[in-house]
């Protein structure tokens, strides 16, 4: 760098010195001494009016503007960050409630069908007994049927014998006589008739 | 004829002559456009750090992104330590740029076109940063001039290299930008002048050239105030952080 600097230097003294001369005879105004001090003056002056109101005025504004700027995007950032999060927390509450609703939706579906399942259970076993009551019932009523029919198949089987004797032979027959016999019969017969 | 390409150059007095002693300070053309460039410089900063908008509007952004820009450079050459000296470097960026750019509009002067004035910057800084190397560093700021590293046959020949070197600074810095002013503004008027002697037939050339010119020079004045600054910034670098 320093070297580049040099050679330019004197590459550019060289230039200088030329113009030098040449102003001699063309005429450069940036020679002519007559305005040097009036320019150094002024721009001295202006130069340093302007260095001082950059400095003290302007300057720490826009550093300020600036840096508040900076800050409140880095605020700002930071609160978009935290209210990220909490909405990532409150979504994965809501997650848990939805999960946790769901399995208590299934259990008391659950436990319904199980109470709807003992409550049909318990029905149909006193239907069944109800039924089976029922039936021994009706059997004992059919046993005792079954049990006094011969009896009054006999009694009126001898009570017809003895009309139809009656009828045919025109005389009275004993009763007991009849009896024996359908007794007999029955007792001989009696199985092909009930089929006990 | 066209008009001597020189005399756009020309200090001229504006209104009566003030002198204090044997100095002559009147005020010309040339104080006119550094009060004009100082006062636009002013404005627009003014303007644009007066509200601060959270959406910062055109000019307000002007300022800060220019204010980012120095301070950027500044810290990038030479460090965390010139944060002191921004706003000197800040308004001699400014001060350079408007002046520039207030030569490239037609029938202005050009302040930086003249040795005087950027000598006199030159010499500022130069002085300002030897009277901070000293400051800083003690007598160990000449150590500045010995570069480790190097035999010691070669030694008192780099030595009066780096010393050459140095004190050829401000010729440097001053009439890089002096040059540049100058020769820009000479090579546009003297094609100025072709348009005119060339007429209606030929002067489209000289005239599109001088077009294309423009938007060169523009560049340049820019480049010119941001590489004075930069050297500014590089020389207090040397000043503050001594490495060598």
């Amino acid at each position: 760098m320093i070297k580049k600097i040099f050679f330019q230097t004197i590459f550019f003294n060289f230039f200088f010195l030329k113009e030098v001369f040449a102003a001699e005879s063309v005429g450069m105004p940036q020679l002519n001494p007559e305005f040097w001090i009036s320019q150094i003056f002024w721009l001295t002056i202006t130069f340093g009016i302007l260095y001082i109101i950059l400095s003290k005025l302007i300057l720490p504004k826009i550093s300020a503007n600036l840096e508040l700027r900076k800050s409140l995007i880095q605020e700002n950032i930071e609160a978009a960050e935290a209210q990220r999060k909490d909405s990532e927390t409150k979504l994965k509450d809501y997650d848990e409630i939805v999960l946790k609703s769901k399995i208590e939706a299934n259990n008391i579906f659950n436990d319904a069908r199980e109470k709807v399942l003992k409550n049909i259970n318990v029905k149909k076993e006193n239907l069944d007994k109800q039924i089976d009551e029922e039936i021994n019932k009706a059997e004992k009523e059919i046993d005792i049927l079954k049990k006094n029919a011969p009896r009054k198949i006999n009694k009126i089987a001898i009570e017809t014998s003895s009309e139809i004797i009656k009828k045919i032979i025109g005389a009275e027959v004993n009763n007991s006589s009849i009896s024996a016999i359908v007794d007999d019969l029955s007792k001989r017969n009696g199985n092909k008739y009930y089929g006990n | 004829m066209a008009a001597n390409p020189m005399s756009q150059f020309e200090v001229y007095r504006i209104g009566p002559e003030i002198k204090i002693g044997a100095f002559d300070i009147s005020f010309t053309n040339a104080s006119l456009f550094m009060v004009i460039s100082s006062i636009a410089i002013l404005i627009i900063f003014n303007l644009g750090s007066k509200k601060n908008l959270i959406l910062p509007n055109k000019i307000q952004l002007l300022a800060e992104l220019s204010y980012i820009f120095v301070s950027k450079m500044i810290s990038d050459t030479a460090g965390s330590k010139a944060k002191p000296y921004f706003a000197f470097i800040f308004s001699l960026f400014m001060f350079v740029l408007f002046c520039n750019m207030f030569g490239m509009i037609p029938y202005t002067f050009t302040v930086t076109s003249h040795i005087i004035v950027t000598f006199v910057l030159a010499a500022f800084i130069f002085i300002g940063v030897t009277i901070v190397g000293f400051v800083k560093h003690g007598l160990g700021y000449l150590k500045l001039f010995v570069p480790s590293g190097v035999p010691i046959v070669l030694l008192p020949l780099i030595v009066i290299i780096e010393i050459i070197s140095y004190l050829s600074r401000p010729v440097s810095l001053s009439v890089r930008l002096f040059a540049n002013m100058m020769a820009g503004h000479t090579m546009m008027k003297v094609f100025g002048g072709f348009v005119i002697s060339l007429g209606i037939v030929g002067g489209w050339l000289p005239l599109s050239f001088s077009v294309a010119l423009t938007g060169l020079e523009i560049l340049v004045a820019f480049l010119q105030a941001y590489v004075f600054a930069i050297l500014t910034c590089i020389y207090l670098n040397d000043a503050l952080n001594l490495h060598h």
